[in-house]
């Protein structure tokens, strides 16, 4: 023990608690000996997250701020599981008492391990950062089986075991919480029932007309909601619940129960220490409490008769206390916040802050409303400021909004522009005004500073990248917008980011959850996906990736609509920059005969194809078609579409092999036409370029392709995947050897049907075989040891079954139009208007 | 200033969801149907390279260039980028028939 540094011991290891520590250590990084008590078995994750940990979106490991070796390398001795109890304040010591290990972390009576040692930690100061509990309201036979709350780490994973064994749920409390655990209920695929007791959901943030048009949105996903219902008993029946007994005499029948109806402070220990406590530990401005060696932060204060129950307020106390602490500025105050919050429902985009009605004479009030969207903004603007905002249905203006609300910023003239955005789609505000310190990500706390620095410095230039770098954007997101405004305005271009979380950027879900829920609720097209994941709105940078997908997921089912698919894919052809197309016949492992040369030949010349080149991938390309030419130079060619121009298996090319070669072993003339034949047109998150080479002379470059079978001694195939030789170079990883060609063809498939399953949207396959892994792969699709392997081929037979030549649509378009050019207007009915 | 109303034929020869490209004139308009029913109708070409906007992927009111994915808002012209934008024209749906006003 070092006798020179000041002892400072922290009660609470939550957001509040460890924040805090972190501002003290930026401070003054050797100054203090830490000891931290935090009843919960872990360190500090962000709570927040929660929300997505129920839904599924992200794995619990992911929402960890601070992990154990955090506590290590910065020498602060953590007490996980272990509960504060009493502070002796004459002792100056900090006592406390190990919990059970399934103890309710946040009970009042957690249970604590009988006959433990307590453990005593003696302090120069102390800091209560206890945060809250939910609250319970009245109510018999609460506490029982199926009985929930939703604070921690803990009860997600008891919400979703319990949920396996239900049908129905209900969620007590319509507010921010309740509806994200109504929201995270669903994907556990019950039917869900939220009660409300006021006359209106998210009373706290929402007005009455925008509470109305929520609970319509919410009921639009499939989530029952009930006003005004004030729960009195749980009824039970043979150690189960049975249904719900209402204040007004109704019932409801339900499975289990989930109660998220408001905090409340957790002051106990302040109290057993006597330190004044109201409704929460009393604060002064520098964040004291009633007695000077001990500070509090968080959740469990009460600061000039205020409580608050976000992160944002938190992060300004804990910089305030830490500067005090510290010395770093003794004056140091804080001064009370104003609220804003986004909720993290999928599907639905609600934004909030300050007021949300006039209070004033002077208040004036911009109100729009378009309920048959679930639109709704309105703004109060109060002495030229906003006073307070709601944004449901479309919060594109939310980021720069809580900006202007969170600094006091003079509003423009056109009140719409903040709500709608400038009619020349110039920002409302200029990012490089806001000064360095200005905080844009409320969530994490993040500043502007820290931001351009790691955009300038850290050359982060997606907004992903720079959440990884800054964790600004990691929370709710409705600081996304401003992110990349800053990348905009410091890198000059925001980078596509293949690896952000979405599949697709309009559905607000990552793959595997994606395919959960197109398969639950069997959605087997693009506009149904939009109507049920999606708020109904059709985001036109998502269609074609959920088309793709919706393809590979449902072969031979899938409800092909048209206009979700790229222009190529709709004409089956590649368009070119001057909007003509080119046309690539398949020419099955390169092998052509002089009567199909003759053939693409005298097309070429009846259609006056400008050009015709011989591609990288051993065949031909016919460039610079007119659209309407493209059914009827296909009809004469009478060859299959060569898919030069969709995300799908392109082409397989091959060397001379064993007929002519004098160093081939193995026939890559013939595997290449098999291959070809067999994996024609089936659809991949990206493009796959394969080839066979006869010998390890490589000549086919089979090497670095996405696939490619290379011949070796003893009439043996090497497999290799996720090969590139493109923008990138890499050389394919070797999957396994086998003996014939009927293998090849078996695993090639397995290994696409794996990619076309796991692939991120516009992944290659040398991305995906180094994320995953080229020992995962070879056990999970040679060893099978995730015995999935029968499946894998039998779907990608169902998809090989399903191939149809595209091209076979000259004889019969699709949809009106699908092979026009420019239309003529005629002048039907011509009317001259002056004015 | 003067104004002409044309009509260009029927509703039906535009898919849902889709778009076609119109010659009026000299002037190539570029006309949408959304899924919603809305009809939208702009430039058909690009104030970026020239790229067929009536070939571009549509929904919520935006429009995606096929070559380099640049959007336009269909209802009001504006760009994704900086100082691009695009003519928009007034188009409606009068008897099955779509009607637009250059
Ligand atoms: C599901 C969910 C979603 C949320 N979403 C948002 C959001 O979108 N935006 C937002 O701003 N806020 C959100 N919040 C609120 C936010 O998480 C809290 O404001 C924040 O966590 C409060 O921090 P805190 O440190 O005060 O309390 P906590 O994070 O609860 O930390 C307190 C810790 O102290 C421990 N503790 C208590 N008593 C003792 C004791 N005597 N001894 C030892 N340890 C003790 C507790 O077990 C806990 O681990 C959300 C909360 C939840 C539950
Ligand atoms: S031509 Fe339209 S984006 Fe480049």
């Amino acid at each position: 023990m070092n006798q020179n540094k000041t002892k400072l011991v922290v009660v609470g290891n939550g957001m509040a608690g460890a924040r805090v520590v972190e501002e003290i250590l930026k401070r003054a990084s050797d100054r203090f000996e830490i000891v931290m008590f935090g009843a919960e078995p872990y360190g500090n994750y962000n709570r927040i997250l929660l929300s997505n940990v129920l839904n599924g979106s992200q794995a619990a490991s992911e929402i960890f701020m601070n992990p154990l070796a955090w506590y290590r390398d910065n020498g602060i001795k953590l007490h996980a599981g272990v509960r504060a109890t009493r502070i002796d304040r004459q002792r100056k010591v900090v006592i406390g008492a190990p919990l059970e290990k399934d103890a309710l972390a946040y009970a009042a009576d957690a249970a604590a391990v009988p006959d433990a040692a307590l453990i005593e930690e003696p302090y120069d100061h102390v800091i209560i950062a206890t945060g809250s509990r939910p609250f319970v309201p009245p109510m018999e036979g609460f506490g029982g089986p199926g009985t929930f709350l939703f604070r921690t780490l803990d009860d997600c994973d008891q919400i979703a075991n319990y949920a396996k064994t239900c049908k129905e749920a209900a969620v007590i409390g319509g507010g921010l919480l309740g509806l994200e655990a109504a929201r995270g209920l669903l994907t556990h695929g019950v039917e869900v029932t939220v009660l409300e007791a006021a006359p209106q959901l998210m009373i706290a943030q929402l007005d009455f007309e925008s509470g109305k048009m929520l609970r319509d949105t919410m009921e639009g996903m499939g989530i029952q909601v009930m006003c005004e219902k004030i729960t009195t008993k749980i009824v039970y029946d043979d150690g189960r619940i049975r249904r719900l007994d209402f204040k007004d005499g109704s019932t409801l029948e339900t499975d289990m129960v989930v109660v998220s109806a408001g905090i409340r402070p957790i002051t106990e220990i302040a109290a057993a220490s006597g330190l004044t406590v109201n409704k929460g530990i009393v604060c002064d401005d520098q964040m004291r409490t009633s007695d000077r060696d001990i500070f509090a932060v968080g959740e469990c204060v009460e600061h000039r008769h205020k409580l608050y129950g976000l992160v944002d307020p938190i992060w300004d106390q804990a910089k305030t206390l830490a500067d005090v602490i510290t010395g770093f500025n003794p004056k140091a105050e804080y001064l009370g916040s104003r609220l804003g919050t986004k909720l993290k429902v999928m599907g639905v985009e609600l934004a909030s802050m300050g007021d949300t009605k006039p209070s004033l004479p002077d208040d004036e009030v911009i109100v729009y409303s378009e309920p048959s969207r679930g639109v709704y903004k309105k703004m109060i603007v109060r002495e030229n400021q906003i006073a307070g905002a709601i944004l449901l249905g479309e919060t594109d203006t939310a980021g720069v909004l809580m900006q202007m609300f969170m600094t006091g910023a003079a509003v423009p003239s056109r009140r719409a522009d903040l709500l709608f955005g400038t009619s020349s789609g110039m920002p409302v505000l200029s990012v490089f005004d806001l000064p360095d310190h200005a905080q844009i990500c409320n969530c994490n706390g993040i500043s502007k500073g820290e931001i351009k620095e790691a955009i300038v410095i850290g050359k982060c230039h997606s907004v992903s990248k720079v959440g990884a770098c800054t964790k600004a954007g990691l929370g709710c997101g409705s600081c996304k917008v401003l992110v990349a405004q800053l990348i905009e305005a410091y890198a000059g271009e925001v980078d596509d980011d293949p690896t952000e979380d979405y599949y697709v950027p309009g559905v607000p879900l990552e793959k595997a959850q994606l395919v959960a829920e197109i398969k639950r609720r069997g959605l087997k097209s693009v506009s149904a996906v939009f109507r049920e994941l999606a708020g109904d709105k059709e985001d036109p940078g998502s269609k074609v990736g959920l088309a793709s997908l919706l393809k590979t997921l449902w072969p031979g089912e899938y409800d092909d609509e048209r206009d979700a698919r790229f222009v190529n894919d709709r004409v089956h052809a590649n368009i070119q920059k001057d909007g003509t197309f080119s046309v690539v016949p398949r020419i099955y492992g390169g092998v052509t005969s002089p009567a199909e040369l003759r053939r693409i030949a005298e097309v070429a010349e009846k259609y006056n194809v400008p050009m015709v080149k011989f591609t990288g991938g051993q065949r031909l390309d016919l460039l610079g078609v007119k659209k309407d030419d493209l059914p009827k130079m296909w009809k004469d060619l009478g060859i299959p579409s060569g898919h030069a121009y969709t995300k799908a298996f392109r082409t397989c090319k091959s060397c001379v092999g064993t007929d002519f070669c004098r160093y081939g072993v193995g026939d890559s003339i013939k595997l290449a036409q098999e291959i070809e034949h067999r994996f024609q047109g089936i659809e991949s998150p990206h493009k796959m370029k394969l080839a066979t080479a006869g010998c390890p002379r490589n000549c086919s470059e089979a090497y670095v392709k996405d696939l490619g079978a290379v011949a070796i001694e003893g009439g043996k195939w090497e497999i290799y995947i996720g090969g590139a030789a493109g923008g990138s170079v890499r050389k394919g990883d070797l999957l396994c050897t086998v003996a014939t060609h009927a293998d090849v063809l078996k695993y090639m498939g397995r290994f696409m049907q794996y990619y076309r399953e796991h692939g991120k949207y516009l992944e290659r396959t040398y991305g995906f075989v180094e994320r995953i892994g080229i020992e995962p792969l070879k056990m999970i699709l040679v060893e099978d040891s995730e015995g999935i392997c029968a499946r894998l081929d039998a779907e990608i037979q169902k998809a090989v079954d399903a191939y149809k030549d595209p091209w076979k649509e000259a004889e019969l378009p699709a949809y009106p139009g699908q092979f026009n050019g420019p239309e003529l207007a005629h002048a039907l009915e011509l009317a001259e208007n002056n004015g | 200033m003067s104004t002409t109303t044309i009509n260009l034929g029927s509703i039906e020869n535009i898919a849902l969801g889709h778009g076609r490209c119109y010659l009026v004139g000299d002037e190539e308009i570029a006309v949408f149907r959304q899924r919603s029913g809305h009809l939208f109708a702009i430039q058909n070409r690009c104030p970026h390279r020239n790229g067929t906007l009536s070939e571009g992927v549509i929904g919520a009111g935006k429009v995606i260039c096929p070559l380099h994915s640049h959007k336009f808002d269909l209802a009001s012209g504006a760009g994704s980028e900086a100082d691009e934008c695009v003519k928009v024209y007034t188009v409606r749906e009068l008897d099955g028939d779509i009607v637009l006003t250059v």
